[in-house]
């Protein structure tokens, strides 16, 4: 006996999609009327300095971990990733204060904000792996007394943040992969639940209006 | 392209030292633009859109 | 939760009734994206960024020569900072503990390193050397491992009691250790050291840690680090090379090492353990960054502390809101 249609996975799948995510909902045209502060522009920033960040990453990959020391070039791309890194820092923090001070997870958004401060520390953790695969000084320097850390939690034993190789895996591969469906799915779960209501608006409130 | 300024920025930093409190120059300056921003975003107001 | 704010977390959750605005979310992200490159191409071509070269063990071993030897010995006798360090590079100690948890030593010794032989014995081996060298290295081999260490214990405690005055070490039972130590000086000097002790005589390598580690066992890395300000100690976890801004969202992390008792080691436990219960500590603060909102108290604080008047402002106003107690 077949299963019916609407039993298969998926279709099932299909389903609840077409009903949390319609495209309406993914590609608006209009917002809630609060939705009118600069506030608000900072989430979009994050997004925009990590598609540069992503951008000279690629360009930075293609070349190897070395080529920046010699290249016009390569150095140039290397500023970019530096300046675009501490943008999206910058802006992502902006971001965090400005949806705290909104209480953003109210109304069934806690998974929103789940997302996102996951995505800010795996942030760091990319960050990180990033200043360790320079080929500079200053990783030198990073992995020499960042290994305590990890080694006196027992991290290091697998971690090893002395360990070129791993580290640069892990910061062109891994850590981007996780970062980039970390805010996919934070960005989505803000399209299906919508721009959260303000903090003092009631139900009331459109009652009156109309 | 090693950027025009860069001559400037390779040189030691300078360190605001209050007690056990220090912080560079460059870092404050960061701090700073970030928490200006975050007020301006509040206090500047917003273009008003088509409703 | 009490019916009003019940009523009030239903409301925010649904979808919103009330007046919209035209909002072009393609625009908008296409304009941030913009604004963003040309920000970072106008920071990149007018300031930059850093890039100091790294050191080397040529460049050790040339300018602070004695230092670079008497490490060379510590390695030899077992007690330097890589060789007493205990896991993941060996068992020389238990490492740090959070209370009962002693998470460094069970996570065990997967990385091993023997100093004598990862970082002395097998890159001298790998060279062209002289007729000395070769029969130090020769009469080491053939040496029992408490003769070797006996030698090199020896030297070693010398050496410290002269605080490190190589000319003025009287002469002892020291055996081949001086013999090796002056190869090792010499290998490091020409720059044969630095590729040595990263290819173990093997052909692809991409593991740095044992050159990291013997450079760190030293004092040149760690009088550069002094130099460059990038000390943990005085929060140098923030900072980069030069006059570039660093890692600023590290303040917390490396804030907890500044103040009593992370910052004192002799302080038991916390301090002498710091870097293990700033880590948890850093893991539970960020568990809580996470779940703000569930944390009594802490999701409460933006409706006691009304900064979204003045987000919603404009909102607000046209409605005629006013502030709700809560």
């Amino acid at each position: 006996m077949s299963t019916p249609t609407h039993e298969m996975w998926t279709a099932r799948l299909r389903s609840s999609w077409q009903r949390n995510l319609p495209i309406e909902k993914l590609l608006p045209d209009d917002q809630p009327a609060y939705v009118a502060s600069w506030i608000y522009v900072f989430g979009v920033a994050t997004i925009a300095a990590l598609g540069v960040i992503i951008a000279s990453g690629i360009v930075l990959a293609f070349q190897g971990p070395a080529w920046y020391h010699t290249s016009d070039i390569g150095n140039f791309t290397n500023s970019i990733h530096f300046w675009s890194v501490q943008m999206f820092f910058a802006f992502m923090v902006i971001h965090l204060w400005g949806k705290f001070w909104m209480a953003a997870w109210r109304g069934n958004r806690v998974r929103t904000w789940i997302t996102g401060a996951v995505a800010f520390v795996v942030s760091i953790a990319t960050a990180f792996t990033g200043y360790l695969v320079q080929t500079n000084f200053d990783s030198q320097w990073i992995s020499f007394e960042a290994k305590d850390g990890f080694n006196s939690v027992g991290v290091g034993a697998w971690f090893t943040v002395t360990n070129l190789g791993q580290m640069l895996l892990l910061h062109v591969a891994f850590l981007p992969l996780i970062l980039g469906v970390l805010t996919l799915v934070h960005v989505l779960m803000v399209r299906r639940r919508g721009v959260v209501p303000p903090i003092d608006a009631v139900p009331a409130n459109l009652e009156v209006r109309k | 392209m090693t950027g025009w300024l860069a001559s400037f920025l390779n040189h030691p930093a300078t360190y605001l030292k209050w007690g056990w409190f220090q912080i560079s120059i460059s870092n404050l300056i960061v701090i700073l633009i970030m928490l200006a921003l975050f007020a301006a975003a509040i206090l500047i107001k917003f273009p008003k859109g088509r409703e | 939760m009490s019916r009003s704010s019940k009523a009030k977390e239903e409301f925010d959750a649904a979808p919103w009734q009330g007046k919209t605005r035209k909002y072009d979310i393609i625009k908008e992200g296409t304009v941030a994206l913009l604004v963003v490159a040309i920000l970072t191409v106008a920071l990149s071509l007018l300031l930059g960024s850093p890039d100091d070269t790294p050191l080397t063990f040529k460049g050790w071993a040339t300018t602070n020569s004695d230092n670079f030897y008497a490490t060379a010995v510590s390695e030899l006798a077992g007690t330097s900072g890589t060789a007493t360090y205990g896991p993941p590079y060996n068992s020389a100690a238990d490492g740090l503990n959070v209370g009962p948890l002693w998470l460094q030593k069970w996570a065990g010794v997967s990385r091993p390193i023997d100093t004598v032989n990862d970082f002395v014995i097998a890159p001298l081996s790998t060279q062209v050397m002289s007729v000395e060298i070769a029969s130090a290295l020769a009469t080491w081999k053939a040496a029992a491992q408490t003769e070797q260490n006996t030698w090199a214990t020896n030297y070693d405690s010398a050496i410290a009691k002269v605080e490190g005055k190589l000319s003025a070490v009287p002469a002892g039972n020291y055996g081949p250790v001086p013999a090796l130590a002056q190869g090792l000086t010499d290998m490091a000097k020409a720059g044969g050291l630095d590729a040595a002790l990263l290819s173990q005589g093997g052909f692809f390598q991409t593991d740095n840690t044992k050159q990291i580690l013997f450079f760190g066992d030293g004092s040149y890395l760690d009088d550069a680090g002094t130099a460059a300000n990038l000390q943990g100690g005085t929060w140098g976890m923030m900072n980069e090379t030069g006059r570039y801004p660093g890692q600023a969202w590290l303040w917390l992390y490396s804030f907890w090492y500044q103040i009593p008792p992370f910052n004192n080691e002799e302080s038991k436990p916390i301090g002498a353990n710091a870097d293990a219960y700033i880590m948890v500590l850093m893991g539970a603060l960020s568990l809580g960054l996470i779940l703000i909102p569930l944390i009594p108290g802490v999701k409460t604080l933006p409706m006691r502390i009304p900064i979204h008047r003045g987000i919603w402002r404009q909102y607000y106003e046209e409605n005629g809101i006013k502030r709700r107690k809560y």
